[in-house]
């Protein structure tokens, strides 16, 4: 399994999309930092754009290299080896390559720039976003067999957590104003991993006094160490239910 | 050698396979034919469990293949489409088989020095022809050995000298090694100095399996482009 795996990471990491995505993120980590100092205002900066960029990156990129290795996942498939150690292997060589790229471009800044545990919780929450959503990129391109309809859902998917998700929560604060929702709307904040992941840095900076009673209830939870073990466990089912229904798919599917 | 049994196969609502009992033996060349989209690669890609088995059973080499990946080193694939990652080089290609077959020391790399693949080392695999492709395909399935064959239109893109290369080279591991060739093939003239059976595959059905000679007593013919045409026109005429 490792010397496929490594044999894919070397080819991401000979793919110029990988190279273009860490100019960018050292772009605007340097350019946040040195435009609106090292306090949270930059922090936050860079957390939305981890936020909408990062699953975006690993939904797209992740669908086509499915695609774009089809033909060679079956010459391999030839060989004796299990479709399981090759999917996994597939797998782990995107979410390395994703990690990794994020810890140089984003990571060290973070880390040099605004030492603290918000950029820890941010790298580590990042890379569980890139856990996720590569799993859900790859049970995507098995599960479509046609290329464009996969990029299709995949950008669908995006839409749907980055921005419906939230729209469908405004949505119920404003209907229900008159009941007390907040906990009900923190437990359906647990549905998306993009919200899980604002929530564990955002509730770290001063952002979270802006929120209102809602984040009041937030801070309680969240703030402390075992609100935010419970969001990492919650990302790490996040991680396994999808890898899981996506290697159950790949081991049935006719290639 | 490989025996299927009730081989059935659906792509959604679309039979591809319908009830396939087939044995092919060591030292046999098999020519699998028939018009598009009548099932030869799905029967191919069956057997190297590519695609999943619905119902009925495949035994290579006595062993059930449900479920199984081990043996699979005994068969050497060439597909039909050749892809490879475009920033690998062929050598490294050639070193990351070796290392995933690491049990395996002993190669056979004839063709790999009949087509000069040595040359092409260090080009990347992006920007091979399809020709090219092909011979490195070629070479791959033939590089550990197998006991078996299975060639998926191998001929398709290759020249003429080269074919001539691979032609000779399968005939070699059919009579002096007593190896099993499983091949697909829509250009006929290509499997007639190498096929001794034909299995002719038409909407999924078994159509007919019959020894070359058998054929060609039949019909009266040499060829296997006239044997063919031959007779299937002479099923029209009873139509």
């Amino acid at each position: 399994m490792f010397k496929i795996a490594k044999f894919i990471t070397i080819d991401l990491l000979k793919n110029k999309v990988m190279l273009l995505y860490l100019i960018f993120l050292w772009l605007v980590c340097f350019g946040l930092f040195s435009l609106q100092g090292q306090g949270d205002k930059a922090l936050t900066g860079i957390l939305n754009v981890s936020l909408l960029v990062t699953p975006m990156l690993c939904l797209i990129f992740a669908t086509i290299y499915f695609y774009y290795m089809y033909e060679f996942m079956m010459l391999l498939h030839a060989q004796p080896i299990k479709r399981n150690t090759l999917f996994i292997a597939l797998y782990l060589s995107l979410v390395l390559v994703f990690t990794l790229i994020y810890l140089l471009g984003a990571g060290l800044p973070l880390l040099f720039m605004s030492p603290g545990k918000a950029s820890i919780l941010m790298i580590v929450g990042t890379s569980f976003l890139n856990f996720i959503f590569i799993a859900i990129a790859l049970g995507v391109a098995v599960w479509t067999k046609d290329k464009s309809k996969g990029m299709g859902f995949s950008l669908l998917i995006w839409v749907y957590f980055v921005l419906l998700f939230d729209g469908i929560i405004l949505l119920l604060m404003y209907n229900f104003s008159d009941y007390p929702i907040e906990k009900f709307v923190l437990y359906i904040s647990f549905l998306n991993p993009v919200d899980l992941m604002r929530i564990l840095v955002l509730m770290q900076t001063e952002a979270s006094a802006l929120m209102g009673y809602s984040g009041a209830i937030f801070q309680k939870v969240f703030t402390e160490n075992w609100g935010i073990s419970i969001i990492l466990l919650l990302m790490f089912v996040w991680t396994m239910v999808p890898l899981g229904l996506s290697l159950k798919a790949y081991n049935k599917k006719d290639l | 050698m490989i025996k299927i049994e009730n081989l059935n196969k659906h792509f959604a609502k679309h039979k591809v396979l319908n009830d396939i009992n087939l044995q092919f033996n060591a030292g046999e060349c098999v020519a699998l034919i028939g018009p598009n989209g009548s099932g030869k690669t799905t029967l191919i890609k069956s057997i190297l469990a590519l695609v999943t088995i619905e119902k009925g059973e495949i035994h290579v080499q006595n062993e059930n293949i449900h479920n199984q990946s081990a043996y699979r080193s005994n068969i050497g694939y060439m597909p039909q489409i050749n892809r490879f990652p475009e920033h690998m080089s062929v050598h490294q290609l050639f070193n990351m088989m070796k290392s995933i077959r690491s049990e395996v020391t002993d190669y056979d790399l004839s063709l790999y020095e009949a087509f000069d693949i040595e040359s092409m080392g260090k080009k990347k695999l992006g920007i091979l022809s399809g020709g090219m492709r092909q011979k490195v395909s070629a070479s791959l399935a033939f590089l550990f050995k197998p006991e078996i064959l299975i060639l998926d239109e191998p001929t398709a893109g290759l020249d003429p000298v080269s074919n001539e290369i691979l032609k000779d080279k399968l005939k070699q591991s059919k009579e002096k090694e007593n190896k099993l060739v499983l091949i697909t093939s829509h250009i006929l003239n290509d499997l007639d100095d190498i096929a001794d059976r034909v299995v002719y595959l038409m909407d999924g059905s078994l159509y007919f399996d019959k020894q070359m000679s058998v054929l060609k007593e039949e019909t009266s013919e040499s060829r296997l482009n006239k044997i063919i045409a031959s007779i299937l026109n002479s099923e029209k005429q009873y139509v």
